[in-house]
């Protein structure tokens, strides 16, 4: 969709519409943001994003900025972390946030709501053990609430140690007590946040992307 | 004697206060004893009552019916309420009409302003604001567009049709067309309400019906206003239209504006009444009817200020006032609204009866057709106009359930109602009633079993799970992160401007003490707490609790550590495994129903048979007297993070103290306890032969050195520490 536009490196943007399922419009956009944002060069890394102002008032920036540096989401099945990113995996990183298509089957609209989860579950499971544990947890419940200036330690605790609870009698159901819940698996991850519609939530709308209304 | 006249007498001089008709009698009395006056033992009075009690007698009516649809099930699964309330009003209306008496009438005053607000404010307090914002867009596009376009496609081919030979319509002419279309175009809050209440359709569809008809209110009053005017003027200008235009935006922001003072109002003022609660569901009631009436003085739209009104007040009204306030005012709102729901209703089918009637057939066949026709093509053709802009389309099943869930009702009436020319009045009044009596009657039978034929989706059970409340909040952090990574300005980055705004700024005025920095993740959690907390209370007899029981505790999930020590079990291992099991079952639930969507009962009492009367009562001003200061003093919240134990009964011992740990030693000595404590193990009062009862009373610092600060149960002892505590609920 979208008139061609004549700008140089256009047939790669070919091989990266396939790869991500943006449109070359879309494409040119996020170029021209990616430039922006690592000054003209050729990578991005972590201090570029730390310079976007409205980002720094963001609870959980240090995560958002990790998902783009881990190579879990770069779909190529690799993992640990990278120092900087070039525009590929920048985009790659995009493309979880794309709006599902109207004609889906069910097979893949399942598969889009497995990739985003997945990418959640990424972003929580920070030392990649496969599982997230309760202090992984706890740590997500403290950045959350992290804003809030008046944070007590236990408050936080206690909300992931409820959360963590549910977790568990949603999977396991019965246990005994001598049992150890180990941490969310990524099954009990999508189990968990079955009825979440994550396919229709987790979107942003770069339709609209106008260049000229980039905020800095 | 005079017996038989002196009480009719004294009454008129009681009255009348006539000083000479007592000094005769006091003169009569004096002189003979044969004319004593007879105290009036009864007397009959009816005219000095006659308002209220025909108001109660008809109210208490109008409930005795609603009582009645519930005891028998199976009418009430096949035909929705408000149907038999219809039909009940049309047989009350025979009836008086046929002892002649002069039917009431739903009048236009009564319905506006005191039978159609309660109901909208119940609407608007308990909107769902996510859903609301989210799918806004369209709502509005249906609200206004659609109205629009019903009106004028409706109204113009009418004039088509009247245009007819033979059909004897010549008379009406195209502004009256126009006006019988804008009262007839416009879906009904009530009755799409009182449908939908009972077929539990997923939160899109409710939503966006529901939106519709709550926010067409304003093109509502505009189109029927303006028409109005002009068929006494006849003739329409294009400056007119215009300002017709202007004003449709003057009515609605207007409103919303009205609506919304009164609503900053409310909730600045409940920022102060921590001293006196038990006035506080008063001023969210009567700001709410003022930003009514006051909408209404302008001719402004009254249903969007009342809704504006309630929006705006309630997260900060929710913050101030106590517990028991809230449960008031949402009982109290339920508890109008069915009324006021059921009365209309009522009043309609009696009006039925009442009204005089014009009946021409092309006109009320056509008008019903059209009301189909129109709606459907409308749907249709804003749904593809929609479906571009939104990330969640609406499939073809949607847009049927939306077109046919535009209903008429009760509003449609009331404005006909108001018309002044008498001569089609009640021609247009025929018309509506039928299209009212079809939608309801015909629309409202049917969609239940289409809903299911359809396989729509239903709305889902599982609300209040702190999981998903977190992973809300972090969703919404993420994309408004992504979009400022993007270099997007969009809805994301947006609300969360607003909702930044609104903690640094607007909180701080309109919430009392600290609970105006008390993150939203916290409050939720609270207020999840405390209702298992309420749960707990009413359900004194655990074995009804109707959920999944899982048997994870606490203890399944805390990391071992390395040191633990554990305490010495003193029980048999089977008996500890009973206790466990009791605990599991009592304490323990993973489905919580907080939010029923039904608005006729709100919480789901599990407590139903083979409790006595005496134990829950016991348990109750047991539990209450530790809970009310907890319940009226919520601002203290922020203090310590809840901490609730269960206390045993005093015939079950199951750990002692290893002697090291337990700050009092080994001998835990005897407290007096009465053998009705307070048990949330209600199973198993009656085990005599455990003697020896031990009870370590828990100091509250040792509670809060403990690990197991939440605990949705106490399973098992903690890793560390061992509690026998007794129950005290602190917040």
């Amino acid at each position: 969709m979208g008139a061609l536009q004549s700008s140089p490196g256009q047939h790669e943007y070919g091989d990266l519409a396939e790869k991500t399922g943006f449109s070359f419009r879309q494409i040119g956009v996020l170029h021209t943001r990616f430039k922006q944002l690592s000054h003209n060069e050729e990578t991005l890394q972590r201090d570029h994003f730390n310079e976007i102002p409205d980002l720094a008032c963001n609870p959980i920036r240090a995560q958002i900025v990790g998902a783009f540096f881990d190579r879990r989401n770069f779909r190529e099945n690799g993992e640990g972390t990278v120092q900087e990113i070039g525009f590929e995996e920048f985009l790659v990183v995009m493309s979880h946030f794309r709006p599902p298509s109207l004609h889906m089957t069910q097979e893949q609209r399942e598969s889009v709501r497995r990739e985003k989860l997945r990418f959640l579950f990424n972003m929580h499971d920070t030392d990649n053990d496969g599982t997230i544990t309760l202090e992984e947890y706890r740590h997500l419940v403290e950045e959350l609430l992290s804003l809030s200036e008046t944070l007590e330690k236990n408050t936080a605790k206690s909300i992931a140690d409820a959360a963590m609870l549910e977790v568990a009698s949603i999977s396991m159901g019965h246990m005994e007590p001598d049992e150890f819940y180990e941490g969310i698996t990524f099954e009990h991850f999508l189990k968990l946040l079955n009825g979440f519609e994550i396919e229709s939530r987790m979107n942003i709308r770069f339709l609209r992307m106008d260049t000229t209304t980039l905020c800095k | 004697m005079r017996n038989f006249k002196m009480p009719v007498e004294f009454v008129r001089d009681a009255v009348a206060g006539n000083n000479e008709t007592l000094r005769n009698d006091s003169h009569h009395q004096t002189n003979s004893t044969a004319h004593k006056k007879a105290f009036p033992v009864l007397s009959f009075n009816y005219d000095h009552v006659r308002k209220p009690f025909e108001i109660s007698l008809w109210i208490l009516l109008a409930l005795l019916m609603k009582l009645g649809f519930h005891i028998i099930p199976t009418v009430s699964n096949v035909v929705p309420e408000s149907c038999l309330l219809i039909f009940v009003g049309l047989l009350v209306g025979g009836f008086i009409k046929a002892i002649g008496e002069e039917a009431p009438i739903l009048d236009s005053k009564l319905f506006f302003l005191y039978l159609l607000p309660p109901i909208i404010l119940d609407a608007g307090y308990f909107l769902p604001i996510r859903a609301f914002t989210e799918n806004m867009g369209t709502i509005l596009v249906f609200a206004v567009v659609g109205t629009l376009w019903n009106a004028f496609f409706i109204g113009g081919t009418m004039y088509g049709v009247c245009q007819i030979r033979g059909a004897e319509l010549a008379s009406v002419d195209l502004l009256s067309c126009l006006l019988f279309g804008s009262i007839i175009s416009a879906v009904d809050p009530v009755a799409v309400l009182a449908v939908f209440e009972e077929i539990h359709i997923n939160e899109l569809l409710h939503i966006l019906v529901f939106g519709e008809s709550l926010l067409n209110d304003a093109v509502t009053v505009v189109l029927y206003h303006l028409f109005e005017e002009f068929s006494h003027a006849g003739t329409v200008t294009v400056v007119d239209a215009l300002l017709g235009v202007v004003c449709f935006f003057v009515v609605s922001l207007g409103g919303i504006l009205v609506g919304a003072i009164y609503g900053l109002l409310g909730a600045f003022t409940s920022r102060f009444t921590s001293h006196t609660r038990v006035i506080e569901p008063l001023f969210v009631f009567l700001y709410s009817y003022m930003a009514y009436l006051s909408a209404e003085v302008f001719h402004l739209s009254g249903i969007m200020s009342l809704i504006a009104c309630g929006v705006m007040m309630r997260p900060y009204v929710e913050a101030n006032i106590s517990h028991k306030s809230y449960t008031t005012v949402k009982y109290f709102l339920k508890m109008w609204s069915s009324v006021s729901e059921t009365l209309i209703f009522i009043f309609l089918g009696v009006s039925t009866v009442a009204g005089p009637h014009a009946w021409n057939w092309t006109f009320v066949i056509s008008t019903v057709i059209l009301c189909l026709v129109s709606r459907v093509l409308g749907v249709l053709g804003l749904t593809y106009i929609i479906n571009k802009f939104r990330i969640v389309k609406l499939t073809p099943k949607d847009q049927f359930i939306v077109a046919y869930g535009g209903l008429r009702g009760a509003i449609a009436f009331s404005l006909g109602f108001l018309l002044t020319n008498s001569k089609m009045k009640y021609m247009f009044l025929t018309a509506i009633i039928t299209v009212i009596f079809f939608t309801v009657y015909v629309q409202g039978m049917t969609i239940r079993p289409l809903v299911e034929l359809l396989a729509v989706k239903r709305k889902k059970e599982n609300k209040g799970s702190i999981n998903e409340e977190i992973h809300t909040q972090f969703l919404d952090h993420l994309l408004t992160g992504i979009e400022c990574i993007c270099g997007h300005y969009g809805h994301h980055h947006w609300k969360d401007k607003l909702n930044r705004f609104n903690k640094t700024y607007v909180k701080k005025w309109l919430i009392a003490g600290e609970r105006s920095t008390e993150p939203q993740l916290i409050s939720f959690y609270n207020k999840m707490e405390m209702k298992q907390a309420m749960m707990l209370v009413e359900s004194g007899n655990a074995a009804k609790l109707p959920t999944i029981v899982s048997s994870v505790s606490m203890q399944n999930i805390q990391p071992r550590g390395p040191a633990r020590r554990r305490a010495i079990p003193s029980i048999s291992k089977s008996r500890e495994e009973e206790i466990r099991k009791i605990l599991r079952g009592n304490l323990q639930k993973t489905r919580q129903r907080l939010r029923s969507y039904s608005r006729h009962d709100l919480f789901i009492d599990p407590f139903e048979d083979n409790v006595s009367e005496v134990r829950f009562r016991r348990q109750r001003v047991e539990m209450e007297r530790r809970m009310s200061h907890y319940l009226t003093v919520p601002a203290n919240r922020q203090e310590t993070t809840p901490v609730r134990k269960v206390c045993f009964e005093p015939e079950h011992q199951v750990y002692t103290y290893d002697d090291s740990e337990s700050p009092r030693g080994p001998t835990v000595q005897p407290n007096p306890i009465p053998p009705d404590a307070v048990s949330l193990l209600s199973e198993s009062p009656q085990r005599p032969n455990q003697s020896g009862a031990q009870r370590a009373k828990v100091p509250d610092e040792q509670e809060e050195q403990d690990q197991l600060k939440l605990s949705r149960c106490l399973s098992d002892p903690g890793p560390n520490k061992e509690e026998e505590g007794d129950g005290s609920f602190r917040s």
